[in-house]
Protein backbone atom coordinates (compact mmCIF):
# COMPACT_ATOMS: atom_id res chain seq x y z
CA UNK A 1 0.00 0.00 0.00
CA UNK A 2 1.11 3.61 -0.80
CA UNK A 3 -0.18 6.58 0.37
CA UNK A 4 1.00 8.75 -2.53
CA UNK A 5 -0.26 5.84 -5.02
CA UNK A 6 -3.82 6.28 -2.44
CA UNK A 7 -4.20 9.45 -3.05
CA UNK A 8 -3.30 10.41 -6.87
CA UNK A 9 -5.98 7.46 -7.33
CA UNK A 10 -8.48 9.03 -5.69
CA UNK A 11 -7.46 12.71 -6.93
CA UNK A 12 -8.11 11.28 -10.67
CA UNK A 13 -10.90 8.62 -9.61
CA UNK A 14 -13.18 11.93 -8.42
CA UNK A 15 -12.20 13.90 -11.43
CA UNK A 16 -12.94 10.98 -13.83
CA UNK A 17 -16.10 10.43 -11.37
CA UNK A 18 -17.56 14.41 -11.80
CA UNK A 19 -17.69 13.40 -15.66
CA UNK A 20 -19.15 10.26 -15.37
CA UNK A 21 -21.28 11.36 -12.88
CA UNK A 22 -22.72 13.68 -15.64
CA UNK A 23 -22.79 11.17 -18.52
CA UNK A 24 -24.36 8.39 -16.16
CA UNK A 25 -26.80 10.71 -15.33
CA UNK A 26 -27.86 11.27 -18.80
CA UNK A 27 -27.47 7.27 -19.09
CA UNK A 28 -29.96 7.29 -16.57
CA UNK A 29 -32.78 9.28 -18.87
CA UNK A 30 -32.49 6.38 -20.91
CA UNK A 31 -32.95 3.68 -18.31
CA UNK A 32 -36.20 5.51 -16.85
CA UNK A 33 -37.58 5.19 -20.13
CA UNK A 34 -36.53 1.43 -20.69
CA UNK A 35 -38.46 0.96 -17.07
CA UNK A 36 -35.84 0.35 -14.37
CA UNK A 37 -35.63 1.25 -10.78
CA UNK A 38 -32.71 3.14 -9.52
CA UNK A 39 -31.86 0.24 -7.86
CA UNK A 40 -31.22 -1.75 -11.07
CA UNK A 41 -29.69 1.43 -12.80
CA UNK A 42 -27.69 1.53 -9.92
CA UNK A 43 -26.16 -2.23 -10.12
CA UNK A 44 -26.47 -2.27 -13.94
CA UNK A 45 -23.78 0.85 -13.56
CA UNK A 46 -21.65 -0.55 -11.19
CA UNK A 47 -21.12 -4.08 -12.90
CA UNK A 48 -20.96 -2.51 -16.66
CA UNK A 49 -19.36 0.42 -15.86
CA UNK A 50 -19.49 1.48 -19.86
CA UNK A 51 -21.43 3.58 -21.69
CA UNK A 52 -22.09 2.19 -25.02
CA UNK A 53 -22.53 -0.62 -23.49
CA UNK A 54 -25.55 0.33 -20.77
CA UNK A 55 -26.89 2.44 -23.30
CA UNK A 56 -27.17 -0.70 -26.27
CA UNK A 57 -28.12 -2.79 -22.66
CA UNK A 58 -31.43 0.09 -21.85
CA UNK A 59 -32.07 0.61 -25.66
CA UNK A 60 -32.65 -3.64 -25.29
CA UNK A 61 -34.74 -4.26 -22.32
CA UNK A 62 -36.83 -1.02 -23.74
CA UNK A 63 -37.24 -3.22 -26.84
CA UNK A 64 -37.73 -6.74 -24.97
CA UNK A 65 -34.75 -7.52 -27.01
CA UNK A 66 -33.33 -11.44 -26.62
CA UNK A 67 -30.48 -12.35 -23.42
CA UNK A 68 -28.78 -13.49 -27.44
CA UNK A 69 -29.04 -10.13 -28.42
CA UNK A 70 -27.68 -8.28 -25.05
CA UNK A 71 -24.90 -10.30 -25.62
CA UNK A 72 -24.26 -9.84 -28.94
CA UNK A 73 -24.80 -6.06 -28.30
CA UNK A 74 -22.51 -6.27 -25.30
CA UNK A 75 -19.80 -7.36 -26.92
CA UNK A 76 -19.82 -4.97 -29.94
CA UNK A 77 -20.17 -2.05 -27.82
CA UNK A 78 -17.37 -3.25 -25.20
CA UNK A 79 -14.82 -4.85 -27.18
CA UNK A 80 -12.55 -2.06 -27.43
CA UNK A 81 -11.65 -3.61 -23.50
CA UNK A 82 -9.92 -6.13 -25.16
CA UNK A 83 -7.48 -4.17 -26.99
CA UNK A 84 -6.97 -1.92 -24.08
CA UNK A 85 -6.62 -5.46 -21.70
CA UNK A 86 -3.96 -6.42 -23.75
CA UNK A 87 -2.48 -3.37 -23.56
CA UNK A 88 -2.48 -3.38 -20.08
CA UNK A 89 -1.04 -6.73 -19.77
CA UNK A 90 1.93 -5.64 -20.72
CA UNK A 91 2.55 -2.93 -17.94
CA UNK A 92 0.96 -5.91 -14.94
CA UNK A 93 3.89 -7.04 -12.89
CA UNK A 94 4.62 -10.27 -13.43
CA UNK A 95 5.12 -10.89 -9.90
CA UNK A 96 1.36 -9.67 -9.05
CA UNK A 97 -0.72 -12.54 -7.58
CA UNK A 98 -3.37 -13.69 -9.88
CA UNK A 99 -6.61 -12.17 -8.23
CA UNK A 100 -5.30 -8.88 -9.06
CA UNK A 101 -5.51 -9.56 -13.11
CA UNK A 102 -9.23 -10.84 -12.00
CA UNK A 103 -10.05 -7.41 -10.18
CA UNK A 104 -8.29 -4.81 -12.66
CA UNK A 105 -10.26 -6.24 -15.69
CA UNK A 106 -13.26 -6.12 -14.06
CA UNK A 107 -12.68 -2.32 -13.82
CA UNK A 108 -11.61 -1.31 -17.32
CA UNK A 109 -12.77 1.74 -18.70
CA UNK A 110 -11.61 4.25 -20.94
CA UNK A 111 -10.48 6.64 -18.79
CA UNK A 112 -8.74 3.88 -16.19
CA UNK A 113 -7.31 3.04 -18.90
CA UNK A 114 -5.45 6.47 -19.91
CA UNK A 115 -4.55 7.92 -16.40
CA UNK A 116 -3.05 3.93 -15.40
CA UNK A 117 -1.03 4.36 -19.40
CA UNK A 118 0.01 7.56 -18.56
CA UNK A 119 1.58 6.81 -15.01
CA UNK A 120 5.60 5.11 -15.75
CA UNK A 121 5.84 1.81 -14.84
CA UNK A 122 4.53 -1.05 -13.67
CA UNK A 123 0.27 -0.61 -13.13
CA UNK A 124 -0.22 0.28 -9.99
CA UNK A 125 -2.85 -1.55 -8.21
CA UNK A 126 -3.31 1.30 -5.23
CA UNK A 127 -3.40 3.70 -7.65
CA UNK A 128 -5.92 1.42 -9.93
CA UNK A 129 -8.54 0.51 -7.42
CA UNK A 130 -8.82 4.14 -5.54
CA UNK A 131 -9.44 5.77 -8.66
CA UNK A 132 -11.97 3.37 -10.03
CA UNK A 133 -13.46 2.25 -6.93
CA UNK A 134 -14.54 5.91 -6.42
CA UNK A 135 -15.29 6.52 -10.29
CA UNK A 136 -17.37 3.22 -10.94
CA UNK A 137 -19.48 4.77 -7.47
CA UNK A 138 -20.03 8.41 -8.96
CA UNK A 139 -20.93 6.88 -11.80
CA UNK A 140 -23.60 4.45 -10.58
CA UNK A 141 -25.15 7.14 -8.47
CA UNK A 142 -25.32 9.45 -11.37
CA UNK A 143 -27.26 6.92 -13.38
CA UNK A 144 -29.67 6.33 -10.30
CA UNK A 145 -30.04 9.85 -9.70
CA UNK A 146 -30.93 10.16 -13.55
CA UNK A 147 -33.67 7.38 -13.34
CA UNK A 148 -35.13 9.01 -9.74
CA UNK A 149 -34.61 12.60 -10.94
CA UNK A 150 -35.25 13.07 -14.24
CA UNK A 151 -34.33 15.88 -15.80
CA UNK A 152 -33.85 18.61 -13.20
CA UNK A 153 -30.44 19.22 -13.57
CA UNK A 154 -30.27 22.13 -16.01
CA UNK A 155 -29.16 21.10 -19.92
CA UNK A 156 -26.35 23.71 -19.27
CA UNK A 157 -24.41 21.99 -16.46
CA UNK A 158 -24.77 18.30 -18.19
CA UNK A 159 -23.34 19.93 -21.30
CA UNK A 160 -20.21 21.39 -19.93
CA UNK A 161 -19.64 18.17 -17.25
CA UNK A 162 -19.79 16.04 -20.21
CA UNK A 163 -16.68 17.18 -22.06
CA UNK A 164 -14.54 16.89 -18.87
CA UNK A 165 -13.64 13.62 -20.05
CA UNK A 166 -12.59 14.17 -23.18
CA UNK A 167 -10.73 17.05 -21.90
CA UNK A 168 -8.77 14.16 -19.85
CA UNK A 169 -8.03 12.51 -22.66
CA UNK A 170 -6.46 15.52 -24.26
CA UNK A 171 -4.31 15.97 -21.34
CA UNK A 172 -2.85 12.16 -21.93
CA UNK A 173 -2.47 12.18 -25.34
CA UNK A 174 -0.19 15.47 -26.20
CA UNK A 175 2.26 14.91 -23.94
CA UNK A 176 3.66 12.15 -25.43
CA UNK A 177 2.13 13.99 -29.21
CA UNK A 178 5.04 16.46 -28.00
CA UNK A 179 8.00 13.74 -27.39
CA UNK A 180 7.27 11.58 -30.29
CA UNK A 181 6.43 12.92 -33.92
CA UNK A 182 5.03 9.16 -35.27
CA UNK A 183 2.76 9.38 -31.96
CA UNK A 184 1.64 12.82 -32.94
CA UNK A 185 1.57 12.16 -36.75
CA UNK A 186 -1.02 9.06 -35.17
CA UNK A 187 -2.83 11.04 -33.25
CA UNK A 188 -3.99 13.96 -36.10
CA UNK A 189 -4.32 10.71 -38.40
CA UNK A 190 -7.19 9.91 -35.89
CA UNK A 191 -8.89 13.04 -35.61
CA UNK A 192 -9.37 12.96 -39.37
CA UNK A 193 -9.68 9.47 -39.89
CA UNK A 194 -12.59 9.16 -37.18
CA UNK A 195 -14.24 13.03 -38.30
CA UNK A 196 -14.42 11.00 -42.08
CA UNK A 197 -15.97 8.03 -40.50
CA UNK A 198 -19.10 10.16 -39.60
CA UNK A 199 -19.64 11.91 -43.10
CA UNK A 200 -18.77 8.74 -45.34
CA UNK A 201 -22.53 7.02 -46.12
CA UNK A 202 -22.49 3.56 -44.72
CA UNK A 203 -19.78 3.72 -42.54
CA UNK A 204 -21.21 6.36 -40.26
CA UNK A 205 -24.20 3.90 -39.31
CA UNK A 206 -21.53 1.76 -37.26
CA UNK A 207 -21.38 2.35 -33.70
CA UNK A 208 -18.89 4.53 -32.06
CA UNK A 209 -17.28 1.43 -30.11
CA UNK A 210 -16.92 -0.53 -33.75
CA UNK A 211 -15.53 2.72 -35.45
CA UNK A 212 -13.42 2.56 -32.14
CA UNK A 213 -12.13 -0.92 -33.29
CA UNK A 214 -11.41 -0.75 -36.61
CA UNK A 215 -9.65 2.81 -36.91
CA UNK A 216 -6.96 1.73 -33.62
CA UNK A 217 -6.52 -1.14 -35.16
CA UNK A 218 -5.85 0.35 -38.80
CA UNK A 219 -4.12 2.99 -37.51
CA UNK A 220 -1.73 1.42 -35.10
CA UNK A 221 -0.90 -1.43 -37.08
CA UNK A 222 0.34 1.19 -40.05
CA UNK A 223 1.99 3.15 -37.63
CA UNK A 224 3.69 0.05 -36.08
CA UNK A 225 5.14 -1.12 -39.47
CA UNK A 226 6.14 2.97 -40.33
CA UNK A 227 7.91 3.67 -37.23
CA UNK A 228 8.68 0.13 -34.96
CA UNK A 229 9.27 1.09 -31.31
CA UNK A 230 12.93 0.55 -30.21
CA UNK A 231 12.99 -1.13 -26.88
CA UNK A 232 14.45 1.67 -25.05
CA UNK A 233 11.19 3.68 -25.69
CA UNK A 234 8.69 1.47 -23.95
CA UNK A 235 10.42 1.96 -20.85
CA UNK B 1 -39.49 -16.02 -23.48
CA UNK B 2 -39.82 -14.10 -19.93
CA UNK B 3 -38.04 -10.13 -19.76
CA UNK B 4 -36.44 -10.37 -16.14
CA UNK B 5 -34.97 -6.89 -16.14
CA UNK B 6 -32.12 -8.13 -13.57
CA UNK B 7 -31.29 -11.35 -15.85
CA UNK B 8 -30.57 -8.63 -18.82
CA UNK B 9 -28.56 -7.10 -16.49
CA UNK B 10 -26.52 -10.39 -15.49
CA UNK B 11 -26.12 -11.06 -19.02
CA UNK B 12 -24.61 -7.91 -20.21
CA UNK B 13 -22.56 -7.74 -16.91
CA UNK B 14 -21.18 -11.42 -17.47
CA UNK B 15 -20.05 -10.34 -21.11
CA UNK B 16 -18.33 -7.53 -20.22
CA UNK B 17 -16.70 -8.98 -17.45
CA UNK B 18 -14.89 -11.97 -20.02
CA UNK B 19 -13.93 -9.16 -22.43
CA UNK B 20 -12.02 -7.19 -19.52
CA UNK B 21 -10.43 -9.95 -18.13
CA UNK B 22 -9.49 -12.63 -20.88
CA UNK B 23 -6.38 -10.78 -22.26
CA UNK B 24 -4.68 -9.76 -18.82
CA UNK B 25 -4.86 -13.11 -17.11
CA UNK B 26 -4.14 -15.07 -20.75
CA UNK B 27 -1.27 -12.97 -21.51
CA UNK B 28 0.92 -13.39 -18.48
CA UNK B 29 4.73 -12.45 -19.87
CA UNK B 30 5.65 -9.57 -21.85
CA UNK B 31 5.43 -10.04 -25.46
CA UNK B 32 8.64 -10.11 -26.91
CA UNK B 33 7.44 -9.82 -31.03
CA UNK B 34 8.51 -6.10 -32.03
CA UNK B 35 5.38 -5.71 -34.00
CA UNK B 36 3.01 -6.74 -31.68
CA UNK B 37 5.14 -4.94 -29.14
CA UNK B 38 4.84 -1.31 -30.90
CA UNK B 39 1.31 -2.27 -32.30
CA UNK B 40 0.30 -2.27 -28.60
CA UNK B 41 2.76 0.91 -27.63
CA UNK B 42 0.13 3.13 -30.18
CA UNK B 43 -3.18 1.31 -28.84
CA UNK B 44 -3.82 3.65 -26.18
CA UNK B 45 -3.08 6.87 -27.90
CA UNK B 46 -5.12 5.94 -31.13
CA UNK B 47 -7.83 4.77 -29.31
CA UNK B 48 -8.29 7.91 -27.09
CA UNK B 49 -7.76 10.36 -30.16
CA UNK B 50 -10.72 8.51 -32.19
CA UNK B 51 -12.74 8.47 -29.07
CA UNK B 52 -12.16 11.80 -28.69
CA UNK B 53 -13.30 13.48 -31.96
CA UNK B 54 -15.77 13.89 -33.34
CA UNK B 55 -17.22 12.74 -30.14
CA UNK B 56 -16.81 15.94 -28.18
CA UNK B 57 -18.67 18.09 -30.47
CA UNK B 58 -21.41 15.80 -29.80
CA UNK B 59 -21.22 16.17 -26.18
CA UNK B 60 -22.34 19.45 -26.72
CA UNK B 61 -25.44 21.50 -27.05
CA UNK B 62 -23.70 23.31 -29.89
CA UNK B 63 -20.69 21.79 -31.40
CA UNK B 64 -19.26 24.71 -31.79
CA UNK B 65 -18.56 24.92 -27.96
CA UNK B 66 -17.20 21.26 -28.01
CA UNK B 67 -15.01 22.24 -30.58
CA UNK B 68 -14.17 25.09 -28.58
CA UNK B 69 -13.70 22.99 -25.76
CA UNK B 70 -11.18 20.43 -27.60
CA UNK B 71 -9.08 23.60 -28.61
CA UNK B 72 -8.90 24.89 -25.17
CA UNK B 73 -7.78 21.62 -23.76
CA UNK B 74 -5.05 20.97 -26.88
CA UNK B 75 -3.39 24.37 -26.13
CA UNK B 76 -3.31 23.94 -22.39
CA UNK B 77 -2.12 20.47 -22.92
CA UNK B 78 0.70 21.54 -24.58
CA UNK B 79 1.66 24.14 -22.22
CA UNK B 80 1.84 21.35 -19.72
CA UNK B 81 -1.47 21.53 -18.27
CA UNK B 82 -2.18 18.25 -16.36
CA UNK B 83 -5.46 16.12 -15.90
CA UNK B 84 -7.32 18.40 -13.72
CA UNK B 85 -6.82 21.80 -15.31
CA UNK B 86 -7.33 20.67 -18.44
CA UNK B 87 -10.69 19.07 -17.72
CA UNK B 88 -11.77 21.92 -16.02
CA UNK B 89 -10.88 24.62 -18.61
CA UNK B 90 -12.69 21.87 -21.19
CA UNK B 91 -15.74 22.14 -19.22
CA UNK B 92 -15.79 26.10 -18.55
CA UNK B 93 -15.08 26.55 -22.10
CA UNK B 94 -18.37 24.95 -22.83
CA UNK B 95 -20.14 26.95 -20.35
CA UNK B 96 -18.90 30.10 -21.59
CA UNK B 97 -19.75 29.26 -25.17
CA UNK B 98 -23.38 27.76 -24.48
CA UNK B 99 -24.00 30.97 -22.29
CA UNK B 100 -22.74 33.35 -25.35
CA UNK B 101 -24.67 31.28 -27.87
CA UNK B 102 -27.69 31.67 -25.86
CA UNK B 103 -27.52 35.29 -25.94
CA UNK B 104 -27.30 35.95 -29.50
Amino acid sequence: MNIKNLKEGLHDGFLIGLGYFAVAFSLGLVARKAGLSPIQGFLASFLNHASAGENGLYTSIATLATYAEVAIITLIANARYLLMSCSLSQRFDPQAPFFHRLLVGFGITDEFFGVSIARPGYLSTTHFYSCALLAIFMWSAGDFMGIWLGNLLPLSVVSALSVSLYGMFIAIIIPPSKKDKVVALAVAASFALSYLCTLTPCIKELSGGTRTIILTILIATVAAIVKPVKEEDLK
Amino acid sequence: MSHNVYIYIFVAAIVSFVIRVLPLTLIRKPISNPFVRSFLYYVPYVTLAVMTFPAIMEATQWPIAGLAALIVSIIAAFRGAGLFPVAILSCLTVFVMEWIIAQI
